[in-house]
Order: structure tokens, then sequence, then C-alpha cells
């Protein structure tokens, strides 16, 4: 995979994920890119989709289109499946995600992503190994936040 | 208030803004006090500093200056810091900014922290955007991370070690040992990623694919216990146990089998047991079957298990998902070369995916449609293929008729049935074929002379209700200017007869000529072939000549140049306007199915070098010589042959002479040799070398006829490389009886040595009549250039 973008149905991007190196001018024309086109298909027409060398895979939840970017040689069946399933770890990490759930907590959409995809390939396989793995590290996360917290209570700031 | 709470109110406060203005004032404050806290010492508040800056950037507001600030906080003691300042780095930096080199030492010794988590920040960082020096310095800690403890480091791992490879290719060997190993591995994360780090290593080395063929029984082992393992609900989906693993598997199989007899016997069985028990009711099931499918197709399977795979694509185009329909076509364009047969017997249901909802099936339905016409299957496969022309998308008709033609050239059972598709598809769409389609169209046309009747009548009566389709309008003018009398006959057998009359043909030509949907070339073509009637018909010559005269004076300088130069043909040339305007000669293609530009052009407008005349010239002068010169080479590359009777008395005395040569003894000079004969007009020549590059060329004209010969020239041209002079000639009467002659000496340079041809035109008045004729001399009897040439016409 060399990209993945979250977008909504107006064209605005809630997430980009770049797995090639690229400067920031061409993630940006890229992106503008692909969402027009995307954007410009119909519901009848499948999920695929060429451009320049690559394939363009993609599908809409809601309000939300996630859209990979992947080899030529890479199985599209398999690439709607990665994003079914990223879908799920969403939905099971926010409880019914939505769309503002990933606008708020977009940081926390790239740690589940980061969890589930390294390099450009999923990494795990298993959904429970990625959601138990994300759970531990926000444990960590709010451990390291609490003596502050303490401290702040007690007047020491 | 947490700081998860004040990065939400800050993205709260922005999606409230009304306008674009309002927002950019928003954030121009937020960022004013981002870099303020950036400025801060230590105080616990970077990290959501960061996180606010990172939503900025997705905004599409620049970020930049948060770089320093990812690497002071992924060098941070805290977990928190640290994550958000590793994210902000794959969001921010990238492999060419100096910032990237100088987290590469907080990678490193992340790599080395107690806390996998920690761990697991820094290759997740590095395989997203480590660059090529970054892969140099830690790809030993990775290596050494492959044979760590824990699953969760050895998947990540061996997906760093896959980037690292990409980066760096010679780094690959460094991997290999540990790609081998970690196949023993029960972890799903740790396999998977093994299969994809063996399937990196395999394509981009030979040796080591042919050492990790020695592991195909394992990966058979592998794939079998996922295929018939007991559920388990930890890796099912939708019914398949971890289809992701099994699609990576079957494809680094295919890489293995690829070529290699052994290797895919040993993975023969497996690919029959998943191809048949895999279900494909759902997405991951039908990826598997894809992926097996193609991994069949790629390796040396049997013929039985080919025809498996065939049959499977042909129940995914019976598919409810246009997804799996769309890449079954796919598959099915791959293999239609190889398993043709296989392929053909799922027509029927292809040829139905043409009239599918998507476009993009249906772009894959037609191509892979084109690609099974067959000598066979031609009549019924092009009547689909017609009728979905009528109905296609704009943007698939251009090459639905391409693919018509090149499929009915190829395939034509008979003439007449090429000749019909190809105007059914000229009416349909004829503003979206290529310009090569005239020309061809033209081509084929000539070929079928048994047609000619047949063809015109259809054309002139698509051209009567149609006048936009240009394609059409310029292949129906020039059909009816060749073959006018034919249309006027009215009696063609396969068509029911209809009386055309003369005015209702130039009728049709002068709307084609007057209308405002006339392209310019179409117009060219309607006033050659109106100039061309002219010579088909008895009654209306004076009209041609009044819509001739009119664009005379035509603002589009390409008619008018036309129609100047018919006018001139009906003026002074009258007397060779039959000639000049008879039938065209028939058209060989220059290479089967494609026209090049020279020959397209060519074709497009044979008349106008035709109907040059060019004034007798009673004296030569250099400036006419040079005119003259270049109207004769014009034509050098489809030479003029005199008539049969001068030709066979040419060839006859030239025979004569050469003997007469050959026998004779004398070095010089050589013997005139007549090279043109006719209406007891005749020509010699006498060739006389200075050097080995310059000879001397004599012509001699005589007149054995009753009556003087006037206004007697000669013109001359040779090839390009070659130079000519020409002197006066000695006069321009030649007397009658074979009393008088006319002399004139022309002067060849030939640096190059090639081999010498001349054209020589002769004019002549006889008793005020006006004659002219040209000669092509390819052989000159010299003793040194065309010596071998000389002796080939013996």
């Amino acid at each position: 995979m060399q990209f993945m973008l979250l977008f909504s149905r107006q064209g605005k991007l809630r997430l980009q994920k770049w797995y090639v190196p690229l400067s920031d001018t061409q993630k940006k024309k890229i992106s503008r890119e692909v969402i027009q086109m995307v954007l410009a298909r119909k519901p009848k027409m499948c999920s695929f989709l060429e451009w320049r060398d690559l394939k363009i895979v993609y599908k809409r939840y809601a309000s939300l289109y996630f859209c990979c970017a992947v080899e030529d040689q890479e199985n599209e069946l398999i690439t709607l499946e990665i994003i079914h399933r990223y879908v799920e770890l969403l939905d099971k990490y926010f409880g019914s995600v939505c769309e503002l759930d990933i606008i708020f907590n977009f940081e926390k959409a790239y740690y589940i992503l980061d969890e589930f995809i390294l390099g450009g390939e999923a990494q795990e396989t298993s959904k429970k190994n990625v959601l138990k793995a994300i759970e531990q590290a926000d444990m960590l996360q709010e451990e390291a936040e609490t003596p502050r917290s303490v401290l702040e209570e007690i007047g020491l700031t | 208030m947490t700081p998860s709470v004040r990065l939400q109110e800050m993205i709260r406060v922005i999606r409230s803004a009304r306008t674009q203005g309002e927002e950019r004032g928003i954030i121009q404050k937020e960022c004013a006090e981002i870099r303020a806290q950036f400025r801060q010492t230590d105080n616990g508040e970077r990290s959501h500093s960061l996180a606010k800056l990172l939503y900025v950037h997705m905004l599409g507001y620049p970020a930049h200056f948060g770089q320093m600030e990812c690497v002071r906080l992924i060098a941070s003691p805290r977990y928190s810091e640290k994550r958000i300042g590793y994210l902000g780095a794959m969001m921010l930096l990238d492999e060419k900014q100096d910032a990237s080199l100088l987290i590469t030492n907080s990678i490193k010794n992340d790599l080395s922290h107690s806390s996998q988590y920690v761990q697991s920040l820094a290759l997740c960082t590095l395989a997203c955007m480590g660059s090529s020096e970054m892969c140099r310095d830690l790809a030993p800690e990775i290596e050494r991370l492959l044979r760590a403890s824990t699953s969760y480091i050895k998947k990540k791992a061996t997906l760093c070690a896959v980037h690292i490879i990409r980066k760096v290719p010679e780094l690959a060997e460094l991997f290999t040992p540990s790609a081998r190993s970690l196949l023993s591995e029960k972890n799903h994360g740790v396999l998977h990623g093994a299969v994809v780090l063996i399937t990196e290593l395999c394509e981009r080395n030979a040796e080591t694919l042919d050492k990790f063929r020695k592991a195909v029984p394992e990966l058979v082992t592998i794939m079998k216990g996922l295929v018939t393992s007991s559920y388990s609900p930890e890796h099912n989906v939708a019914g398949i146990s971890d289809p992701f693993l099994q699609v990576r598997i079957l494809r680094l199989l295919r890489i293995l089998g690829h070529n290699n007899d052994s290797a895919s016997d040993a993975m023969n069985d497996l690919l029959a047991q998943v191809a048949t028990n895999t279900d494909s009711s759902k997405t991951a099931g039908s990826a598997v079957l894809y992926e097996t499918v193609l991994t069949i197709m790629d390796i040396n399977s049997e013929s039985g298990l080919r025809v498996l795979a065939v049959n499977i694509l042909g129940r995914f185009l019976l598919n409810n998902d246009r997804n799996i329909r769309y890449i079954s076509m796919t598959s099915l364009q791959k293999i239609v070369q190889t398993d043709h047969n296989a392929v053909q017997r799922h027509r029927g249901t292809i040829v139905d995916c043409l009239k599918d909802q998507d476009t993009s099936v249906k772009r894959r339905a037609l191509e892979l449609s084109l690609a099974l016409v067959s000598p066979v299957n031609i009549r019924s496969m092009m009547k689909e293929l017609l009728i979905f022309l009528s109905s296609c998308p704009v943007e698939l008709r251009s090459q639905t008729a391409s693919g018509i033609f090149n499929a009915a050239e190829r395939y034509s059972p008979s003439k007449r049935w090429h000749i019909d598709t190809i105007l059914h598809v000229l009416t349909t769409a004829g503003g979206d074929v290529r310009d090569e389609t005239v020309p061809n169209l033209i081509q084929l046309i000539t070929t079928a002379s048994e047609l000619h009747c047949y063809t015109v009548h259809k054309l002139y009566r698509a051209l009567v209700k149609d006048i936009s389709q240009q394609s059409l309008v310029q292949v129906a003018c020039w059909c009816i200017g060749e073959y006018g009398d034919l249309l006027l006959k009215g009696e063609c057998e396969e068509i029911e007869p209809v009386q055309v009359t003369e005015d209702d043909v130039l009728d049709a030509l002068e709307t084609v000529l007057q209308s405002h949907m006339s392209a310019p070339a179409t117009r060219g073509f309607a006033l050659t072939a109106t100039m061309k009637l002219s010579t088909r018909i008895t009654d209306n010559v004076d009209r041609i000549r009044s819509i001739v005269s009119i664009y005379g004076s035509c603002i589009d300088l390409e008619l008018q140049q036309r129609a100047v130069e018919y006018n001139a043909l009906f003026k002074k040339y009258d007397h060779m306007r039959a000639a000049v305007l008879e039938r065209m000669p028939l058209m060989e293609k220059n290479s089967p199915g494609h026209t090049n530009g020279d020959s397209s052009g060519e074709i497009k407008e044979p008349e106008p070098a035709k109907t040059k005349p060019v004034e007798p010239i009673l004296l030569s002068e250099p400036a006419n010589q040079v005119c003259d010169l270049l109207d004769l080479l014009g034509g050098t590359d489809t030479p003029v042959q005199p008539s049969s009777a001068p030709t066979s008395t040419a060839t006859t005395t030239s025979s004569a002479d050469l003997l007469d040569l050959l026998g004779g003894l004398e070095p010089t000079p050589v013997p005139a040799v007549t090279v043109y004969e006719k209406n007891g007009v005749s020509l010699k020549i006498q060739c006389d070398s200075q050097t080995d590059t310059d000879i001397t060329v004599t012509l001699i004209a005589s007149n054995s006829t009753q009556n003087d010969i006037s206004n007697f020239t000669l013109q001359a041209a040779v090839p390009k490389s070659v130079q000519l002079q020409m002197k006066a000639p000695s006069g321009n009467v030649i007397a009658a009886h074979g009393l008088g002659q006319v002399t004139q000496t022309v002067l060849l340079n030939n640096p190059n040595k090639v081999s010498l041809k001349m054209r020589v035109r002769v004019s002549y008045s006889d008793q005020g009549t006006m004659l002219q004729d040209t000669v092509q001399i390819d052989s000159f009897p010299s003793p040194s250039w065309n010596s071998q040439p000389s002796i080939g016409v013996l």
C-alpha cells in the first residue's frame, strides 16, 4: 500500500497516511486528485479504478470514504477486507463509530491504524490483538499523565 | 482539563467557523499560541500543543515549524510525549529534511527500550518513513529484533525488514536466514510478516527465489492447516480462516511455482483443494479464490486445474457484486491469449456484461469481447458489438469503433460483409472513429471491384440521409467521385433499384460543399469528387465547371488552390482532363491494420498532385529548370510508365543495342540507344563519362513523320543527390522525314554514385496539336556505373 486517505462526502480530508516518501506539495496534489476522482464515481460503480500505475480501492461507510492506493499486483478484494477490518477496529474502539469520533479523536484513529498496518502492510490479522495493544498503550499514556494531575490538585503546579 | 479536552475544544472552535476567512483567523491565533508553547521550557503541555498543530496540518495549513518539536518529543522519557512525537514525525517530516536525520539516534535507542510499546513506536516510524541512510544505520538492530522473544515485536520487525529491503536492496542478504526460520512461528501476525518478507526477497533475487523453493512443502502445510482448521473465532472472517494470511501465502506460492515444474507439482493438490472448498459467498472467500486462480494461472499447473480456475472466473462473472465481476473480467483478459478455448466457453456471459451498469465493467467487457472475436464467431460477436456501439458511453465509442474495425479486417467472412460493417460503424459513431479509418476504408473499397456499384449506392444513400458524420461523408464523396457512373446506371443487383440523376448527385455534393457542418478536409473531398464526375457524366459538365469556378475565390486557401487548378484543367488542358481524372489504381496497404501519415496524406490528396499542369517551356532557362525539376521530382515515388507499345519497342531496341555493345570492343564513345519512340518521334540517348562521378548525356530527337514538328522541348529530372545541368537545345523544330534533329546535352554529377535514374518529359506541337509524354530512363549505356544493371536487363 502506498497511501490511505479518509475523506468526507464533501471532500474534506479526515486522515492521510503515506507509506512512500513524498513532498508536502505532492501529497496535497495527489490527495486533491484522488478525492475528486473517487467522489466523481457513481454509487453503482465498482470499488476499483486504475490511476497512474497503481490501483485505487475505495469504499464508503456512512459519510466517510476509505481509500487506498495499492500496487498493480495486489489483490483488490483482500484490500477491501483490510479497509473493512480497519472500520471494524474503529467501531469497536469508539463504539458505533461516526465521522465526528474521527474528527475529534483523529490521533487515536492514527494510533489504531499504526497498530494494524505497518509500512503499508497488514501486520496483525487478529482483531483482538490489535485492540488489546491499543488498550495497553492508552493505559501507559494515562499512567504518564496521572502524577501531574495529582500535583495540580494540591496546588503545587 | 485534560490535554485531549483542550485539543477537542480547539477543534470545536475551528469547526464552528462560518467562513473560510474566519477559520483562517482562528487558526492564526491558535498557531501563535502553539509557537509560544513550543518556545517555553518543559511544561507538560507540549504534547497537546503538537496534537493541535497536527490537526491544523491536516486541514492543509502550514505546520513545518513543528518539526523540531517532534524531534524533541521523540527524545522525551514520557510515553505520552513520545507517542504524539512519533506521530508528528510521520506526518510532518519527509526523508529529505535534516530533521529526519536527527531522529535516527532516538529511534535506535527506542528500539532497545524496555517497553515494547515504545519499541513499537520506533518500528512503526522506521517502516513508514525510514530513509536509505536511516535504514542502513538501523538494519542490524532490526535483524536482532527478528529474533526477539515476543511475537508483538517480531511481527513489526519483520515488516520493518521489508521496508529496509525496498529502500536498500543490497541489505536483503542480512535478513534471509531469519526469514527462513520465521516460517516456524505459530503466531499469525509473525507468519504473515514472514511471508511478506520472503515474497520481497524472492522477487528481488533469483538465487534467493531458488533457495526458498525448498520451503514450498512448509508453506503448503501451513496453508492446509488454515484451510482445514476447525472454527477459530480469533482469525475467522465470514467463515474463512485468516484470509489475509491465506492470500499472502498463495501469492508467495505463485512466485515460487512460476516456471518451475517440481514446485508447481508440490502445490497442485493444495490449489485444487482451496479452489474446490473455499466458500465464495462473501468478499473474504472470493479474495482467497481470486488469489488461487491467479496462482494457478501463473505456475505450471496441469490443464484440468487451469480449466477449474477459468470456471471460477466464469462463476465470478455471474456474481451480484460488481467488484467481483470486475476483477474476474480483468483476470480473464490476462489469460485470454494462453487459455483461449477455456475463456471462449464464457463468451456469452462476457458479452452480457456489456450491458452492466458500471462503466468500468463495461470497459473490461469490451476489451475482453474484442479479444474473443474469432473467424468462427465473427458474425454474432460483431452483431453484439454493433448493438453496444449504439448505446455505449461516449468515452468508449472510439475504442469500440476501432476494435470493430480491427476485428472486421482480421476475420471478415466476405468483402461485402466487411464494407457493410464499416459503413454501419460510420453511420452510428462516425464522429468517434480515428483519422486513419477513411484511408483504410477507401483502400478496402478499391480492392473490392465487384462491389463498387453496391458500395457507391449505399454510400450515396447514407450521404443524402446525414451529412454530419464527417468520416462517412469523406468516404462517400470519394466513392461517388470514383464510381459516379456506376451510381447513375442504377443497375446494382444487391440493392433495390433507385433512379439517381446527375443533378441529384451534384445536389448532394454541393450540399456538402456549402454545409456549415463540413470540415475543410470534407469540402476538399467534395470538390474533388465533383471534378471527377466531369468525366463520369455527360449532361451537366457545365454545372460542374460553374461550381469549380465559384471556389476559385474561396477564402479557404487549400480549397481555392484546388479550384484554380481544376479551372485550369477545364480551360487550358481540357484534352488531358479525361486521363488525369480517370479511376485510381488499386492501393496497397503499407502495413496490415494501420496506415502511416504519409500514405494517409497521399490518399487524401491524390488529385492535386496529378492535376498540376505545367506550361511547356519554349526555351530552357535555369529558373524554369528549377521549377521543372521540382515538379518532376514530386512524382518520383510513383513513376509514370509509358504505354505498352513504346515500352515493348524500347525494350527490344535496348536489348539489340546492348547486345551490340557487348559484341563491340570500342571503349568510347558508347553508341546511342533509343529510349522513346511514339507517333514517329524518337529520342535517343548517348552517354560519355568524364570522371567516375561525372557523365555527359546527349539527347537526340528525330522526326520521321510527314510534317515538321515545332515547339519541341525536353525537360529532365534526376534523384536529389544527383546534380543536373541542361544545356540549351540545338533548336525547337524537327524537320519531317527524318531530315532534321534536335540535340540537347545534359551534364550529371553523381558524387554518391547512386543508381542513376532520369525522367524526361517530351513536349511538342504537330500541326497545331500540343502533345506531351514522359519517359523514365533506368539504365544508362555506360561502362562504369551501370554495368551490372545493364547486364541485368539482358
